[in-house]
C-alpha cells in the first residue's frame, strides 16, 4: 500500500493554474523526486501535500487517510514533515533550542507547563543525537541565524525529523549551495533514507543529487506530468530530455 | 534556558524589591509609590509575555486591567467583605473575558490584532463610564475599603499599614513572577517563542498556532487582571480610567521601555515611568510631554530598551 496518495490534485490561483490534475503514489521507505523547470508547480504541489493550503479539487491520501482538508499541524501529528525551499529556521535562537521545540512537540508535550527532570533528561539526549546525526554538535549554543548556509539547511532538516516522520518532504535542499554543501547534504538525506527506511519527496534541481538519490522521478511541466518512472525510464525518455535536460543541459 | 547568571540577577531583583520601601524615601519616594511600582510591574509583565514571549502586541490590557479592578472593588462594596475573595472574583471576571473576547480575535496578526483589542477595551470602558448607578461612572467607585485578612490564628491588617500591603503585594507580585517564569522555560513556553520567531514555521513543526496564542493572550490577561486586583486595592479606588485605552498604552511603554526581550525589564520599565509621573506630575502638568521624550529617546538610542542597553555592555 502506497504511504502517500495523491489523486488528480489541482490549484488554481485566479486564472492561472498552478497544479493540473496531478497524481503520485508513494510507497513506504521510497525516495521520489520531483522535477521540471522553474514555474513548473512544484512547490505548490508540495504546498498541497503538507497543508499549507487545499487544492482546488483532487484529494490527499495519507497512510490510507484522507488527509485533503487537514491543517498542517494534524498532518505533522500523523508523521509528515517538510522543509522550505527558503530555509525556515528560527534564526534568534541557538541549534540546541530549534531542536529542542519539534522534540517536545513530537514526544507529546507541547502544551505541558511544566516538565519532570527525567522527561528533560530524555528530551536532551533526544536532542543531542539528532545533532550529532546532523553533524551539528559542535554548534548546539550557537545562535542558527549565524551558521553558514549549509548548516541551517542541516539544522532545519533536522527540525523535520524531530518529529519522527515516516514522509519527509524536502524542497530544494541543495538551494544555493556550494559543491562541498550540496555533497554534505546529500550525503546526510541517503544517510537518513537508507537507515531510517523514511519515504521523502525530493523537490530538487540538481541532477546528479537526483539521480544519486531517487527511487523514482516524476517530471512537472507547467503544472503537469509530463513523466513518471524510474530514474533509468526518465534519463531515456525523449519527451523529458526535449522538454527539460535537453534545455539546461 | 537559565544559566547561574539569571539565578543571581534574579536573587538581587528579589532583594531590591524586598528592602525598597527602606530606601524609597531617599529617592524621593514612599511607601505607596512603591508598592504602585509592583502593581504596574506586575501589568507591564503580564503584557510582555505576549508582546515579548510570544511576538504579539496588545493595545487593550487596560481592560482586563480594569475588570480585575472592578471586580474586587464590587465584591467588597456590595457582596462580602473579603479582599482574597474580591481578587478572585476580580481574576475570574478578566480571565473570562479575555477567553471570550480572545477566542474571537485570534485569527487577527499584527496591527489588526492590537486595534481591535483596543476596540474591546473600548466597549468595557464605555460600560464602566455610564453604567453610574453600578460602576459609579466618570466618578468611579468609591466608599470601599481594602479589607484585613483573616488567616484563622491571626488578622493582617492592610488598610492603616502601608508597609504591610506592600508586603502583600510584594507576595503575590513574587508568586505571579515565577509562574510566568515557570511558564516561560516550560514546553509551552518554547513552542511560544517558536510563534514569535516564526510563525509558519512553527505551524509545520506540529504546533496549532491559534490554540497556543489564544492561551498565551488568556494567561497574559490573568495576570494583567491580578495587577488590576491590587491597584484597585491599593487605591482603594477604581475609575473608568483603569480601562482607558490611555492606560493600556502605558503597559506598552513600560515593556519597551525597561526591555521586551528580557524577564524583568518591564519592571525596570514600569519603575522608570510611574517614579517619572510621580517626580514630574508634582512639578508640571505636562508630566506626560516629559515621559515621552524619554521613552523616544530610549527607543532611538537603545532599542532594546534600558535592560537590554545594560545587558550589553555588561557583555561586552
Amino acid at each position: 500500500m502506497s504511504l502517500l496518495r495523491v489523486e488528480n490534485a489541482t490549484r488554481a490561483f485566479g486564472s492561472l493554474v498552478a497544479v493540473n490534475d496531478v497524481s503520485l503514489s508513494v510507497a513506504p521507505g521510497k525516495l521520489q523526486a520531483v522535477i521540471g523547470p522553474n514555474g513548473a508547480g512544484k512547490t505548490t504541489f508540495f504546498n498541497l501535500i503538507s497543508g499549507f493550503f487545499p487544492p482546488t479539487s483532487g484529494k490527499i491520501y495519507f497512510d490510507g487517510k484522507d488527509v485533503t482538508g487537514l491543517a498542517p499541524h494534524q498532518r505533522v501529528q500523523m508523521g509528515m514533515a517538510r522543509t522550505f525551499q527558503i530555509t525556515e529556521i528560527f534564526p534568534e535562537l541557538t541549534v540546541r533550542q530549534n531542536l529542542r521545540i519539534p522534540v517536545e512537540v513530537a514526544a507529546g508535550l507541547r502544551l505541558r507547563p511544566w516538565i519532570s527532570r527525567r522527561m528533560r533528561d530524555e528530551i536532551d539526549a533526544r536532542v543531542v543525537e539528532l545533532m550529532l546525526q546532523g553533524n551539528l554538535e559542535d554548534k548546539a549554543n550557537r545562535l542558527v541565524g549565524e551558521l553558514s548556509h549549509g548548516d541551517q539547511r542541516a539544522t532545519e532538516i533536522m527540525m523535520a525529523l524531530a518529529l519522527k516522520p515516516r514522509l519527509l518532504l524536502l524542497d530544494e535542499p541543495t538551494a544555493g549551495m556550494g559543491d562541498q554543501e550540496t555533497y554534505d547534504i546529500t550525503r546526510l538525506i541517503r544517510k537518513l533514507h537508507r537507515e531510517q527506511s523514511l519515504a521523502i519527496v525530493l523537490i530538487e534541481h540538481d541532477m546528479r543529487v537526483i539521480f544519486h538519490l531517487a527511487d523514482r522521478i516524476m517530471v512537472l511541466t507547467e503544472g503537469r506530468v509530463l513523466a513518471d518512472g524510474t530514474p533509468d525510464e526518465i534519463a531515456a525518455d525523449e519527451r523529458v530530455q526535449a522538454a527539460y535536460l535537453g534545455e539546461s543541459h | 534556558m537559565k544559566g547561574p547568571g539569571q539565578r543571581s540577577t534574579n536573587a538581587l531583583v528579589v532583594l531590591i524589591l524586598a528592602t525598597m520601601p527602606f530606601w524609597m524615601q531617599y529617592v524621593g519616594g514612599y511607601t505607596e509609590l512603591a508598592t504602585q511600582v509592583l502593581v504596574m510591574a506586575l501589568a507591564a509583565m503580564s503584557l510582555n509575555f505576549l508582546l515579548g514571549f510570544t511576538g504579539t502586541l496588545s493595545f487593550g490590557h487596560a481592560a482586563y486591567f480594569g475588570l480585575g479592578g472592578y471586580g474586587v472593588a464590587m465584591i467588597i462594596k456590595y457582596i462580602a467583605p473579603s479582599t482574597p475573595l474580591g481578587i478572585l472574583v476580580g481574576v475570574a471576571v478578566g480571565t473570562i473575558a479575555a477567553m471570550v473576547i480572545g477566542a474571537l480575535i485570534i485569527k487577527l496578526r499584527g496591527v489588526y490584532f492590537a486595534m481591535v483589542t483596543i476596540a474591546f477595551g473600548q466597549v468595557f470602558f464605555f460600560i464602566a463610564f455610564r453604567w453610574n448607578s453600578v460602576t459609579g461612572g466618570d466618578d468611579g467607585l468609591t466608599n470601599w475599603k481594602r479589607q484585613a485578612l483573616d488567616l484563622g490564628f491571626t488578622r493582617v491588617e492592610l488598610l492603616d499599614h502601608a508597609l504591610t500591603f506592600y508586603y502583600f503585594v510584594l507576595l503575590i507580585f513574587l508568586l505571579a513572577a515565577a509562574c510566568m517564569a515557570l511558564i516561560l522555560r516550560s514546553p509551552f513556553g518554547r513552542t511560544l517563542l517558536a510563534i514569535r520567531e516564526n510563525e509558519r514555521k512553527a505551524r509545520f513543526l506540529g504546533i496549532p498556532v491559534e490554540h497556543h496564542l489564544w492561551l498565551s493572550f488568556v494567561i497574559s490577561c490573568a495576570f494583567c487582571s491580578l495587577a488590576g486586583t491590587l491597584y484597585a486595592l491599593l487605591n482603594n479606588f477604581i475609575d473608568p480610567r483603569a480601562l482607558y485605552w490611555g492606560q493600556s498604552g502605558n503597559f506598552v511603554i513600560m515593556a519597551v521601555l525597561g526591555g521586551m526581550r528580557s524577564f524583568w525589564g518591564p519592571l525596570v520599565g514600569a519603575a522608570i515611568f510611574v517614579v517619572l509621573q510621580d517626580f514630574i506630575s508634582s512639578r508640571t502638568e505636562n508630566w506626560m510631554s516629559f515621559v515621552g521624550l524619554f521613552f523616544v529617546l530610549i527607543v532611538l538610542f537603545f532599542p532594546r530598551g534600558v535592560l537590554g542597553m545594560i545587558r550589553r555592555r555588561s557583555s561586552q
